[in-house]
């Protein structure tokens, strides 16, 4: 089981989430070019280290929020920020 | 036995097996341990069952026998060591079950082949369907499957029972059995085995095999990126734990840890790494004899010859490098294998793991050539790359010897991302085996 912690709910079980990932920043899709847009949708940077990352608290406040978590030690750094869903800069 | 010494291989066989046995005799090491040359013509990163394959099926089809295969622990660590060992081809795609087909096949001739007896069990393999919806989708499966020859087709749940008595084809469970997609020709294998068969074959055709030997970074020039890596360049050669090596050709067949390896060269995936676990029980009398699968319950089983139940489910909720279990998993797994076979409630569960496993957004592979010149990948294997190990080796080598993409993997290309033409293989493959 994995603690994370819901910037609103405080500490919650991961089951409780759900996992939205990388959080990267979203180019303009009226201006990007298709390969900017495709590399946005599927290329991930996957570090063997620390990893900003969404989650959405599904079962508590129903709130996207960004955290940094460590990807080979699951500790999470940071007070995670208020976020959304397409990531943004948190 | 000296070092350096050329192995020559014992042939296996039920008589030498007796004579050793009588006389004593120890076994011969199955493959040399050599010291690290300055220089090869292909070295090949990741000692599973795709590197491998793909240093045998060079050394056998082409003759390309200068290869080093280097593995940071010890060969079959990853994946290769700890799937559940299932092979199938009832794949959604056409593209998709072509290529696992030809898989099938060379693994019906593998014992032979490799002269080791890699335990293919072909044993058939059911996927259930809880709901209309996945009814629907595995008619499709069965209707592709067919057009290309492969023995599949939906049964009822009569048949089902009659397949596998052990399960509750009643109307009670939240998620009934409405049908099945049976596909003869599945079955299971000996991973352990294939691994050191391919390792075996390699060795004694003149292929190194270099274990505890990590690779720390790779070496290109000319490319468009930052210190000269990236599209454009061209690979010069491996910076390893045990020292540098010069190559023109380096092949990346790391799975979970593609994204480390490919960031050396400059290149990046649409791969994240996610831990699978798998589970087994203690053993009992063998009851069942098919693999079952239901996408429903995120859950498969099969029985081992010694009678113990192996469960596998869908890969874990979040990126992660780590393979601890976890008790979410097993929770949810009894309970959901207890709907499918309330049966077993008493079994005793002995032991679980993970493993890593490199996931891309189509459930489909990213193989062959890569914007670095000599810079290949075979990885994205995801959860279903156990069964795809010899005809990636083969198609790899293919690659590697003449220089071209072989029909049979074009549709993987990592430009296919770029080009927005995935191969949309997730209600085939999202069941992690
Ligand atoms: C629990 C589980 C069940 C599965 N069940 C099935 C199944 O039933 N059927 C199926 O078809 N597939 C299954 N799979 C998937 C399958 O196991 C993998 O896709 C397959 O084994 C990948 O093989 P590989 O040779 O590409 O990689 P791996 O076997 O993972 O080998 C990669 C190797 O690269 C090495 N390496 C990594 N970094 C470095 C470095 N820097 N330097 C040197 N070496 C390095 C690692 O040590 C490792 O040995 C399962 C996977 C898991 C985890
Ligand atoms: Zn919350």
């Amino acid at each position: 089981m994995l603690l994370v912690p819901c910037p609103n709910c405080g500490p919650r079980n991961s089951a409780d989430l759900r996992y939205f990932g990388e959080s990267h920043e979203r180019p303009n899709p009226a201006s990007a070019s298709p390969h900017e847009w495709r590399s946005y949708l599927y290329l991930e940077d996957n570090p063997a280290d620390w990893l900003k990352e969404s989650w959405f608290c599904r079962s508590g406040c129903r709130r996207y929020f960004t955290l940094e978590r460590h990807t080979g030690t699951n500790e999470f750094r940071s007070p995670p920020m208020p976020g959304n869903k397409v990531g943004g800069k948190a | 036995m000296g070092v350096l010494q050329k192995s020559k291989p014992a042939r296996y066989s039920a008589v030498g097996l007796v004579r050793r046995g009588l006389r004593g005799d120890t076994w011969p090491r199955v493959w040399r341990e050599v010291p690290l040359k300055k220089s090869y013509d292909v070295v090949i990163i990741g000692g599973g069952v795709h590197g491998l394959a793909t240093a045998y099926y060079l050394a056998t089809n082409h003759g390309i026998t200068d290869v080093a295969v280097l593995d940071k622990a010890y060969l079959g660590s990853g994946g290769s060591g700890r799937n559940t060992a299932i092979v199938r081809s009832n794949y959604l795609t056409p593209e998709g079950v072509a290529f696992y087909d030809r898989s099938l096949q060379l693994y019906k001739t593998m014992a032979a082949d490799l002269n080791m007896n890699v335990m293919f069990s072909e044993r058939g393999h059911m996927t259930l369907a809880h709901t209309d919806g996945a009814l629907r989708t595995m008619h499709w499966r069965a209707e592709v499957n067919k057009l290309q020859n492969i023995n599949s087709s939906v049964i009822d749940p009569a048949e089902v029972k009659k397949l596998a008595p052990s399960l509750d084809t009643s109307s009670h469970p939240r998620y009934p059995i409405l049908g099945a997609l049976y596909h003869p020709p599945g079955g299971t294998i000996r991973h352990d085995a294939v691994v050191w068969g391919y390792a075996r074959g390699a060795d004694a055709r003149g292929v190194e095999m270099h274990q505890k030997t990590e690779v720390l970074d790779i070496t290109v020039e000319g490319g468009s990126g930052p210190d000269g890596k990236g599209p454009g360049g061209t690979v010069t050669g491996v910076r390893t734990s045990k020292g540098d090596i010069s190559a023109p050709i380096v092949v990346n067949c790391t799975a979970g840890w593609a994204t480390l390896i490919s960031d050396m060269a400059g290149v990046r995936l649409p791969i994240s790494t996610r831990p699978l676990q798998a589970a087994v029980t203690e053993p009992v009398k063998v009851f069942l004899p098919t693999v079952v699968v239901s996408g429903s319950l995120h859950v498969y089983v099969s029985q081992t010859d010694r009678g113990e139940l192996v469960f596998g489910a869908s890969v874990d909720p979040f990126n992660n490098y780590s393979v601890r279990g976890s008790l979410d998993f097993t929770e949810e797994l009894a309970s959901h294998v207890l709907e499918l076979m309330p049966g077993i409630s008493r079994m005793r569960l002995l032991r679980q793991w993970a493993g890593l496993c490199d996931m891309t957004p189509d459930y489909s592979p990213v193989m062959g050539f890569t914007p670095v010149q000599g810079f290949l990948c075979d990885v994205g294997w995801g959860t279903y790359g156990f069964k795809a190990g010899p005809v990636s080796g083969e198609q790899m080598a293919y690659c590697i010897a003449t220089n071209e993409t072989p029909e049979l993997i074009s549709a993987f290309n990592l430009s296919r991302f770029a080009a927005g033409e995935l191969v949309g293989e997730k209600g085939a493959a999202a069941v992690g085996h």
